[in-house]
């Protein structure tokens, strides 16, 4: 038994499901809240990838890019909820989809034109990019960094949802926004916070990506789709249903991709198994997401008052 | 308000499919066989939104993952030539088997959800399906696969030559067309209609809308399939991102832009983008920015949306139509 | 009783703190006429949404001619031949009235598994709907679009469509609410007419309407019924004018 190859995939899992939890919270309050179809959050998790890489680039300091990369990303998120998404919180959801996806060819043609077509890698300082030897494990500094950036801003994120002021009115616009508006709350600053926080923790999430993969353009557009199905399982509306199933998800998926053949060897001749086995990993979080579907449609931890 | 609004008379598209019927000539008389490739492109994706507008427009169930049955009918071509079976026949009794389980399948599921759910289960499936198909490294995966040659059909079907599969298009698309048409206006249309604008009224009257929905799923799912098929002829190279969410997306658009719930819409607003595209990307080669710009605007200046924009000039149409 | 057609045996139904239904009992004679009145939020929608199966009781039975429907879906009660009417008119709007009604007659004449034949030249199924119809004395308006017709006669509508599902017995939530007058009495023909051979439970607000049409009423105060009776006996019964208190005869 290979433990160090076990640790590893562990903790890649836990750093995706992290990074998953970073792009679908923000996305499940936004559809919770505002119920605001929102295809272009995988944007601002590019968007987050290249501020950061630019500043770096500019600086030298990987902590200033994660700082001002932040609050780049927040600024962009507000602008996009101030001129677009506002004007579309009571059309129809088609409307919604048809504009995003708009947004997306604009945010990823701008990426084009600003910092060109080829990605843009993202150096580490030395420090980040070493390894950290516990006994007979090695484990890599930078995603040791990530899970830890993760399970923080999880923390955080509870704090802020569970009990601050502003963390009651987002619990409450999840499960009955009509009452958050009865109460003659400012509305409009609750959405606009709500949907620029969003943006930034996608943001987050590319930055923090980007040194290992690169940032390149539409490097959003696929992971968001992982991050809808994480929404669904999770919850709409549940930050808690978020972090769960981003962990589960980002679990299921990585271990499935090395362990998966694997099992399967055991259950079939091996080149079938070769075959079957990436395909199957691959199909896998969805089949989860069916389960869910069938079994309980709201989500494993909808938020507090829905049924 | 008519509840199947004719957009714009019988006999501007009367014309406009005896212009299509001629094209291969025209095309040939002008000497530019260019405009025929385009062309043939354009109506198989006039099949495939046609097939949508069906679930879309006339049953009123957004599905942004459409792009997968396109992707099925071409790789039911694409995988029994790569193991040298070419007879068309079979091509397309697997697009239309295969598009029909799997919509069978994920349309049982998806159609107990609705509104967002829908959209975005509907999304997460056809993602299903392009990462399934990615990581078939045997069939090309991310590199595509090449269909060296076309489906074999009887002489006097064969599809071998640009003009003779153009007409194969043209003729899937007719009746494609003309199906869609029996349909809504029959039994069952009234059924998908009536539960598109108040599901719990159809109910009430007694029908379980949610079989009746499922069923024009997977049919819609079968026709699309075929556009797949016929793509893959068209193409010659087919590869998993013609099935990405992003052409599901394109797919919507195409069918908003000609008229949700009319019979020739879809094919206009196909043709349309098509063409808009190719205007667009001989200009600049970051004409998606233009195109995503107009995308916005259209959605926000449009009053209520480009719905409201399109049910006004359908209304106004109808009127002077 | 014997000839109940429907019967509602320990009905329960709350919500989070709320019991909007509270151990209802209740019997529906066949051809007879019986209302449920009762104050506002007394449970009376809630009570008619479970019947017709839109709502899932927490316990209780509902039995419709001696079978028990309770786990049934709203549309196999339709099809059982429950039909109900709501009490925010609830029509397919950019039809025809005429269209509306012909689905009504499709719903109950076999499967709309039919793809080819345009039921617009179903001469059967549109003489059926018209004459459902003229039965609601809408026949003149038939090819006027639903969302154009006044409150009125959607409301009539609604009662239209029901008749034409050819059911055994009528749900109507509030069949005159937001009706004038003359509507409103119009409505109380319709209803008066179909007694003996339909059976019918409605809810209703207008209390001189409700007189003049019921066999049996009963009363529903905070989701339980605190008298069933005639008429006559109610109107009399001290519990009833009580719970009144201050809700005037409309």
């Amino acid at each position: 038994m290979d433990w160090n190859l076990l640790i590893t995939q562990l903790m890649n899992g836990l750093q995706l499901g992290l990074l998953l939890f970073l792009l679908a919270s923000g996305l499940t309050l936004i559809f919770g809240i505002m119920d605001f179809i929102n295809l272009s959050h995988g944007s601002f998790y590019m968007i987050g990838a290249y501020f950061c890489g630019s500043i770096v680039a500019y600086t030298g300091s990987f902590l200033l890019g994660i700082v001002i990369g932040l609050a780049g990303v927040f600024i962009v998120g507000a602008l996009v909820e101030w001129f677009i998404a506002r004007k579309l919180y009571r059309e129809d959801h088609l409307d919604h989809v048809l504009v995003t996806f708009g947004l997306i060819l604009i945010f990823d043609t701008l990426v084009h034109l600003l910092w060109g077509a080829s990605g843009m890698a993202i150096p580490l300082p030395d420090i980040l990019n070493g390894q950290l030897t516990l006994g007979e494990l090695v484990l890599p500094t930078y995603r040791l960094l990530i899970i830890f950036a993760g399970l923080l801003v999880a923390a955080i994120l509870y704090v802020l949802v569970s009990k601050t002021r502003l963390g009651m009115l987002i619990r409450a616009g999840a499960s009955n926004r009509g009452m958050v508006e009865a109460l003659g709350i400012n509305i409009n600053r609750l959405f606009l916070v709500v949907f620029a926080l969003g943006a930034a923790m996608a943001g987050l999430a590319g930055m923090l990506i980007a040194p290992i993969t690169e940032a390149s353009i539409g490097m959003g557009n696929d992971i968001i789709i992982i991050a809808f199905v994480v929404v669904i399982v999770g919850g709409i509306g549940s930050v808690k249903g978020a972090f769960y199933a981003a962990l589960m998800i980002g679990l299921i998926d990585t271990m499935s991709r090395s362990y998966l053949d694997l099992l399967l060897q055991l259950a079939m001749p091996s080149n079938y198994a070769e075959t079957a086995a990436p395909a199957l990993s691959a199909m896998l979080v969805y089949i989860l997401m069916a389960g869910v579907l069938a079994f309980r449609p709201q989500g494993l931890f909808p938020p507090a008052g829905m049924k | 308000m008519n509840w199947l609004p004719a957009s714009v008379s019988g006999r501007s598209y009367a014309a406009l499919l005896l212009v299509l019927a001629a094209a291969p000539f025209i095309f040939e008389w002008i000497n530019q066989p260019f405009y025929l490739d385009l062309l043939s492109r354009a109506l198989i994706l006039g099949i495939a939104a046609v097939s949508l507008n069906l679930i879309l427009g006339f049953g009123g169930m957004v599905s942004l993952g459409h792009a997968a049955y396109i992707g099925i009918g071409a790789y039911c071509v694409g995988i029994p030539s790569y193991y040298d079976y070419y007879n068309g026949w079979l091509h397309l009794a697997l697009a239309l088997s295969v598009s029909a389980s799997f919509a069978l399948v994920t349309g049982a599921i998806s159609l107990r959800t609705k509104g967002v759910y829908f959209i975005m289960i509907t999304m997460a499936f056809s993602q299903m399906v392009y990462f399934t198909f990615l990581s078939l490294e045997e069939y090309g995966a991310d590199d595509g696969l090449v269909i060296y040659s076309r489906s074999e059909f009887p002489e006097w079907l064969n599809m071998d030559s640009s003009t003779s599969l153009y007409y194969w298009i043209f003729a899937v698309l007719l009746l494609a067309l003309f199906f869609t048409h029996r349909l809504v206006h029959a039994r069952f249309g009234r059924v998908i209609v009536g539960a598109k604008f108040n599901e719990q009224r159809m109910q009430s009257l007694g029908f379980n809308t949610y079989r009746y929905r499922l069923a024009c799923y997977v049919i819609s799912a079968m026709i699309c399939s075929v556009a797949g098929m016929l793509f893959g002829n068209f193409a010659g190279f087919i590869s998993p991102d013609i099935m990405g969410w992003a052409r599901s997306g394109e797919l919507i658009f195409m069918v908003i832009i000609g008229g949700v719930a009319t019979l020739f819409g879809p094919l206009v607003g196909t043709i349309v983008f098509v063409l808009l595209e190719e205007f667009l990307s001989a200009i600049t080669v970051y004409w998606h920015l233009i195109f995503g710009i107009l995308l916005v605007a259209l959605v926000l200046f449009g009053k209520g949306g480009i719905h409201g924009w399109l049910s006004r000039l359908d209304r106004k149409g109808a009127d002077h139509g | 009783m014997a000839d109940a057609l429907l019967e509602i045996i320990g009905l329960n139904k709350h919500f989070g703190g709320i019991v909007a239904t509270d151990n209802v009992n209740l019997a529906v004679e066949q051809g007879q006429i019986h209302a449920i009145i009762g104050p506002n939020g007394a449970g009376k929608t809630t009570l008619i949404s479970q019947l017709s199966g839109q709502l899932k009781p927490d316990s209780g039975d509902i039995r419709f001619g001696g079978h028990s429907i309770v786990n049934d879906s709203t549309a196999r009660r339709a099809r059982l031949g429950l039909a109900r009417s709501f009490q925010i008119t609830s029509v397919v709007m950019p039809m025809t009235l005429l269209e509306n009604v012909m689905l009504a007659v499709q719903a109950s004449s076999g499967h709309s598994f039919r793809f080819w034949s345009p039921v617009s030249q179903d001469r059967d199924m549109a003489a059926a709907a018209m004459s459902s119809l003229a039965e609601v004395g809408l026949e003149s308006r038939a090819r006027q679009v639903a969302a154009n017709v006044s409150h009125g006669e959607q409301r009539q509508l609604e009662v239209a469509m029901a008749l034409a599902m050819k059911p055994r017995m009528l749900l109507l939530d509030e069949p005159m609410a937001g009706m004038g007058k003359e509507e409103g009495a119009l409505m109380v023909d319709i209803l008066n007419r179909l007694k003996g051979d339909m059976t019918i439970l409605l809810v209703e607000h207008d209390m001189d309407a409700v007189f003049s049409m019921a066999d049996q009423l009963s009363v529903l105060v905070n989701g339980h019924i605190i008298a069933t009776d005639s008429v006559a006996s109610i109107r009399n019964n001290p519990a009833v004018q009580k719970a009144y208190l201050g809700d005037g005869h409309a």
